[in-house]
């Protein structure tokens, strides 16, 4: 039985990957801070799916016990999905660094010290599938959200440098842009409705650019439009935007 | 976020904030920083039960904790759906104890309202199964209850309409079943009368309900399909389902995908329909092994078949009188059929014996039918309500989006110590929704 370990699985998204891919039969490695919340999950994907579900114990910002981490994984997973993801407070961030560190080192940082990681393993064993969640909000910084888009510029720049020299070693990196998402995260949010994905949607993309091995997926295909007007605009425009 | 919400009746409509949780600090924390908040689950309680100014959503608190398939107990968080349940419990040969006539409500929604199914002169309602549950009251704490354990706050959460906390985890007693089909029997009965005498002639049945066309008048006023059935045994299938027997045939869903403009529906139509329903059984009685879906849950077929009614929504009708007042549905039933308001959906059913403090089942008829909403159709309501309470009966909580608060306290015997009970564990009326405002189990301060 093939394996995925999701990398920040409380998150609702996470739930939605989780399930979805218990139910082809994938064991799953839930990684996260605190894996006393994900008791239930566990129970839940064993008893739904029949399939075996593991707790680790895995914290995004303490780079330096990501190796461990991986190295104690009772098994080297198959598929390796990055889900966890820090919005912050934009104009918080502006002032206390604190906040922008936080932002920066959950989204960037500390995406790039586990992945690199699992890369090594991967391009050693020549095989492996690696997802990125990565955002929207990374493909043209805009006043409201820039510290978090920063980080996510960088995570996407990462990801696609990683499946450039990956592909050689025959290991598939994908970049995954959900763009808006109902989620604990957004639930503060005014969305809008026919933009915004539910993460049972994010989940079904995934494992379909997984069995296709896409490199770069919208959850909602008019997104990579949206996002190449919002690109398109001339920059003398865009500073004047208030977006 | 600030949304518009509406239940299965798309009537009332309200602006409201709505918050989900994953973790029991997270409703804590909802519960500290919101007063005047009632939980949620799928919507599909018809009225106003589960609307409130705040909104705590439990779908996201949705996982299952434990599955004991040798001895038939399961144990879950609130907000999982009937559907997913069943999922998990029929291939291994359980079934859900007592269900009602859609599987997408959650759990949480199926305590609070305290469900009855076609079962119910059998085997009870909801709350006869369950071996304990936990409950967050008012002060964000977590209190685990049963029959035997803080037995005030159980009777009181079961049929209680949210009003006594959060219920967050529930855990009961399935049913075992050696197939996924039910065989049924179909028995046409000419009025009211003679349906009444089948389902006396065949209460020995597990499952029994009938369809009533509500429109007919003279000597077919009341008639109606009766419905009964059993969980069939394998040698009751063919070749094919034998093959597989706890599992069925995949099948697609039709949706409505908007609503309907209120022409659609008229006594016109609703009268073809009655007539096709009614028509499309040509033999006096049919018998036949069916999946246990259409037999269940008939209307989940047709995905949002609500917006059948339009945009003004519509409430649904359902009232219980004691078995000795035949001639009070009679009544009711004929004013309803006067009117010639009422609907396709027409469900009468014989409740069994039930004890309880707030739960609506009480041994006697129930019928069950929705009226789009459109002028006049309130103060119509009202006067049913008046027979109704004449009658000895009372008026389903998870129906009703409308009833005058004299009607609520004078039918339901065990009103006042109910809002005793919710007092005390819902200090400070932290939990509260629309229907209990109007009602008035958490009275609005002057």
């Amino acid at each position: 039985m093939s394996s995925i370990l999701i990398l920040g699985a409380s998150s609702d998204m996470a739930v939605a990957i989780a399930r979805k891919f218990a139910k082809e039969k994938y064991n799953i490695l839930l990684a996260a801070r605190n894996t006393a919340a994900l008791e239930a999950l566990q129970q839940d994907l064993q008893i739904r799916f029949g399939v075996n579900a593991t707790l680790h114990a895995f914290d995004a910002e303490r780079f330096d016990s990501h190796a461990a981490f991986y190295r104690s994984l009772p098994l080297q997973p198959d598929i390796t999905i990055s889900v966890f993801g820090y919005l912050g407070e934009q104009e918080k961030a502006q002032q206390d660094w604190q906040e922008a560190a936080r932002i920066i080192h959950t989204n960037y940082t500390g995406a790039v010290a586990i992945l690199n990681v699992v890369a090594e393993d991967y391009a050693s064993r020549k095989k492996g599938i690696i997802v990125g969640i990565s955002s929207v909000a990374g493909e043209r910084g805009r006043q409201s959200n820039y510290i978090y888009g920063s980080a996510k510029a960088g995570f996407t720049a990462y990801l696609s440098g990683l499946r450039n020299r990956l592909f050689h070693t025959g290991v598939h990196v994908m970049s995954v842009q959900p763009g808006f998402v109902y989620t604990r995260m957004t639930e503060h949010l005014q969305l809008p409705a026919l933009l915004t994905a539910q993460p049972e949607a994010v989940a079904g993309a995934i494992w379909k650019g997984v069995q296709k091995k896409k490199n770069t997926i919208y959850v909602k295909w008019f997104w990579r439009y949206i996002m190449l007007i919002i690109k398109t605009i001339p920059e003398f425009i865009f500073k004047k935007l208030k977006l | 976020m600030e949304k518009r919400l509406s239940n299965w009746g798309n009537y009332p409509v309200i602006s409201c904030e709505e918050q989900a949780f994953t973790q029991e600090d997270q409703l804590q924390d909802i519960i500290h920083r919101q007063p005047g908040t009632i939980a949620r689950g799928n919507g599909r309680c018809y009225g106003d039960a589960s609307l409130g100014i705040h909104s705590i959503s439990t779908l996201k608190y949705d996982k299952i904790l434990a599955f004991d398939d040798e001895n038939g107990v399961f144990e879950c968080q609130s907000g999982i759906t009937l559907d997913q349940i069943l999922d998990v419990i029929v291939p291994k040969g359980w079934f859900l104890p007592v269900t009602p006539g859609t599987k997408y409500i959650t759990i949480g929604g199926a305590v609070a309202s305290d469900v009855h199914g076609k079962n119910h002169h059998v085997e009870g309602s909801f709350s006869n199964h369950i071996i304990d549950m936990d409950v967050v009251n008012g002060e964000g704490q977590t209190l685990t209850c049963s029959p035997s354990r803080d037995a005030d706050l159980f009777w009181a959460t079961c049929g209680g309409m949210g009003l006594t906390g959060v219920i967050t985890r529930v855990m009961f007693r399935l049913k075992a079943i050696d197939t996924a089909y039910i065989k049924q029997k179909q028995i046409k009965a000419r009025n009211l009368d003679e349906v009444i005498r089948l389902f006396e002639e065949y209460k020995d049945y597990t499952y029994s309900m009938a369809w009533i066309d509500c429109l007919k008048k003279g000597d077919a006023f009341g008639r109606s399909i009766l419905i009964v059935g059993e969980h069939a045994t394998p040698e009751e299938l063919n070749a094919r389902q034998r093959q597989s027997p706890l599992s069925l045939p995949a099948k697609k869903k039709l949706s409505i995908p908007f609503n309907f403009p209120s022409f659609v529906l008229n006594t016109f139509s609703v009268k073809a329909f009655n007539w096709l329903y009614y028509n499309k059984n040509i033999r006096q009685e049919i018998n036949n092994v069916v999946p246990y879906e259409p037999f269940f849950y008939p209307l989940d077929a047709i995905l949002h078949w609500n917006r059948g009614y339009g945009k003004a929504g519509f409430v649904q009708y359902q009232f219980v009188l004691p078995l000795e007042q035949k001639e009070g549905l009679a009544t009711i039933l004929r004013r309803i059929s006067d009117k010639g308001w009422g609907s396709f959906l027409a469900v009468l059913k014989v409740f069994g014996r039930q004890e309880s403090l707030i739960s609506f089942p009480m041994e006697g008829y129930t019928l069950a039918l929705d009226f789009p909403v459109r002028k006049g159709l309130f103060p119509f309501l009202d006067e049913l309500d008046e027979l109704v309470l004449q009658f000895g009966g009372r008026i389903y909580l998870s129906k009703d989006a409308r009833m005058k608060r004299e009607i609520f306290w004078q039918s339901y015997p065990g009103a006042t110590r109910f809002a005793e009970i919710v007092r005390h564990y819902n200090a400070g009326q932290r939990f509260r929704s629309l229907q209990s405002d109007r009602l008035q189990i958490t009275p609005v301060a002057e």
